[in-house]
């Protein structure tokens, strides 16, 4: 019984008809929300917080910051795991959600890398710093563009997204390796990484605006993401009849 | 799924079976609608202008191209050991010999047979070692179609076994194709030219197939 | 295990007699090194504080440059196709494949290594780390570079698209490797590093043949 309900919901998953329908009914909902959490998030954050004893102000981009970059994280490991989808149970679904959920985190861990620039100069005097995070999001973008590049020089949209599926799958295992790795290099260097705030010690003041802003940031990429998967699915069954119809019904 | 065996007529066997199969590439219909069943001992022939996607239907036939809508389905899970299928391109290595070239197709598609005898009957005697950089494109066609020579496979999959192939070659690769039925392969290939009676027809244009059954008297 | 077998000699055949497939990744290697010296400086403190990361950079950029071509003449030719229709797992082709590219081009810049590690200054009781972490590294690189060739087999834009997907991918392998050989520079103990090293090359190994094949069949539109 279970299974017949798995497996019932995931052929409603992987039809780009029920996912049309779907998130045509989710996203007046979602939305709103998304910009509404985000919105309370960053204000309460930027304006009402709080300031550090010791960044002084700051410290608020981290409101930005934290919430991009979990946001590029999250949205790399779902694109590996829409790509192993995609190449081993060739679901049509999962192709769409590859390359809707590349550009969002591409440009969230180019905020991040900005951001924690911005953040560098009166922390640390520089605006970089090999520091472990800032370093693994770097070779994060540049993963990113990796799998954006390869999406781009491929014709054939299925095989475009199925390669880019492939090396987002690598590249999940490389996140993970890359990141131990950067950290092991801080400590053969012994350099002059200061540790950012720590996550135990941080004031519930601070926190819950960032939790927030977080929560804000994900559904925002949420919504991004079902607008750009909406878009290629109409664009993907453009011949076939449920769209046809739906392109003459919008004209009317 | 059936088994081939235990027919009492294997030639009848059907071994491929295609249902509404349809392929769309770089936003062109190639064809839509397609259905047919081919049986063991049968000759297909695939025309169609270039451009029409002979290539591609093949391709889609030996499990190269996954994009498409519809069924394509052999007669057993493993056909894929039955399978003797010739691309586009010969796969042939201009550094190696023919010798070498042919006896690296063997070891991938676990096909027994004489390489040197195979060569000897498509015209390549004396050449064995001679690298395949100094052939005509004939030539190499030729080591191609060597493998055609060696142990018997069920299925024959041919894009354009004709191609750049003299008068003497056409003829060979004739009788070699109706051998092969006779015997009870099925062999669908690509080409303008006719094997002989009895052929099967698919013809691919503008976006539709058309099977016209052969069985010319 | 006799497909195996066949194809390795088949590849070690091909590649040999196509021999600049061989020296130009060695020769690469070589003139990237001597740059360095007439780039920064001569000056022997200064060459052995960089010599790790210069060696290893420029042996991952030749591995990378060399696997640019890996599958190009195979899809060309028609062979690839035949490897992929055939009854026999393309894993073990391709893996008969990258062993035989990394003993004519990886291990070669892995037996050259002590001569331009003395040449950059670094003393004589790290050559061993250094020709160990390359041997380690490189086939590595080797694997996880090909699995970025044949995503881009059939693309005819090679070099520098194969530069962007899979330099990030190496950057683990760089560090532990430069990271031995800076570690037996300064005295340090080098064993767990190795270790790692050798981790890696172990998931490379078991993992990046499958992916390579996946990727071929990928980009035969499957």
């Amino acid at each position: 019984m279970v299974w017949q309900t798995i497996k019932r919901w995931y052929h409603m998953l992987g039809s780009p008809r029920y996912f049309y329908t779907f998130s045509s009914a989710l996203l007046p909902w979602l939305t709103p929300i998304a910009l509404l959490v985000f919105t309370v998030g960053i204000v309460w954050g930027l304006a009402f917080a709080p300031s550090d004893y010791q960044q002084g102000n700051s410290y608020r981009i981290i409101f930005i910051h934290v919430p991009a970059s979990s946001g590029a994280l999250m949205g790399y490991m779902a694109m590996g795991v829409a790509g192993l989808v995609a190449v081993v149970w060739r679901m049509k679904m999962a192709e769409v959600m590859m390359k809707a959920i590349a550009p969002f985190g591409a440009a969230l861990a180019a905020i991040s890398l900005a951001t924690g620039a911005l953040w560098g100069k009166p922390t640390w005097g520089t605006y970089w710093q090999w520091d472990a995070r800032m370093t693994s999001m770097l070779i994060l973008l540049f993963m990113y563009v990796g799998v954006i590049a390869l999406q781009n020089v491929i014709r054939d949209p299925r095989q475009a997204a199925r390669a880019a599926g492939l090396l987002a799958m690598v590249g999940v295992i490389n996140v993970i390796i890359v990141k131990y790795s950067v950290e092991w290099v801080q400590t053969l260097h012994q350099g002059s990484t200061l540790k950012l705030v720590g996550e135990s010690t941080i004031n519930p003041a601070m926190k819950y605006p960032l939790l927030i802003s977080m929560l804000g940031t994900w559904l925002l990429y949420a919504v991004n993401v079902l607008v750009r998967a909406r878009t290629e699915v109409v664009w993907r069954e453009r011949r076939s009849k449920w769209v046809r119809k739906l392109v003459k019904g919008g004209g009317q | 799924m059936s088994q081939p065996s235990t027919h009492s007529d294997a030639e009848t066997a059907p071994r491929l079976v295609l249902e509404q199969l349809s392929c769309e590439r770089d936003d062109r219909l190639l064809f839509s609608g397609l259905s047919l069943t081919a049986s063991a001992g049968e000759i297909w022939q695939i025309t169609g202008a270039n451009g029409a996607g002979k290539t591609t239907l093949l391709r889609i036939l030996v499990g190269l191209h996954g994009f498409y809508e519809g069924v394509c389905q052999w007669w057993q899970p493993q056909w894929q050991q039955e399978l003797l299928y010739l691309g586009h391109q010969p796969g042939v290595r201009e550094e190696l010999n023919p010798l070498e070239n042919l006896r690296y197709a063997c070891a991938l598609s676990e096909q027994g047979g004489d390489p040197m005898a195979a060569l000897a009957a498509v015209g390549l005697q004396g050449f064995e070692d001679v690298p395949a950089a100094h052939l005509s494109a004939g030539q190499k066609r030729r080591i191609a179609l060597a493998r055609l020579w060696l142990e018997h496979k069920a299925v024959w999959v041919l894009d354009e076994p004709y191609t750049a192939i003299d008068q003497d070659g056409v003829a060979a690769l004739d009788q070699r194709i109706q051998q092969a039925a006779q015997a009870g392969a099925l062999v669908i290939y690509t080409s303008h030219h006719q094997v002989g009676d009895g052929v099967r027809r698919l013809h691919l244009a503008h976006g539709q197939a058309e099977v016209t059954s052969g069985g010319l008297a | 295990m006799s497909v195996f077998r066949a194809a390795l000699s088949r590849e070690l055949l091909v590649l040999w007699r196509s021999p600049a497939e061989i020296i130009n990744p060695l020769f690469f290697f070589v003139m990237v090194i001597s740059l360095f010296p007439l780039a920064i400086s001569p000056k022997p403190e200064l060459l052995a504080l960089v010599a790790p990361g210069v060696l290893w950079v420029a042996a991952l950029l030749a591995v990378m440059l060399s696997l640019d071509g890996l599958f190009r003449r195979d899809q060309e030719s028609g062979v690839l196709e035949l490897l992929l229709t055939a009854p026999v797992m393309a894993v073990v082709p391709v893996s008969a494949k990258l062993l035989a590219h990394w003993l004519l081009t990886g291990l070669p810049l892995v037996l050259i290594s002590p001569v331009l590690a003395h040449m950059l200054q670094l003393p004589d009781a790290v050559l061993g780390t250094v020709m160990l972490s390359l041997l380690l590294g490189t086939p590595a690189l080797t694997i996880i570079g090909a699995i970025g060739a044949a995503l881009t087999v059939g693309l005819n834009r090679g070099g520098i698209l194969l530069a962007v997907l899979v330099l990030p991918l190496y950057i683990p392998v760089l560090i532990f490797g430069a990271g031995a050989v800076s570690a037996a520079v300064d005295g340090g103990a080098v064993n767990g590093i190795l270790a790692i090293l050798g981790a890696l090359l172990a998931l490379t190994v078991s993992l990046g043949p499958l992916a390579v094949a996946a990727g071929l069949k990928i980009s035969s539109g499957n």
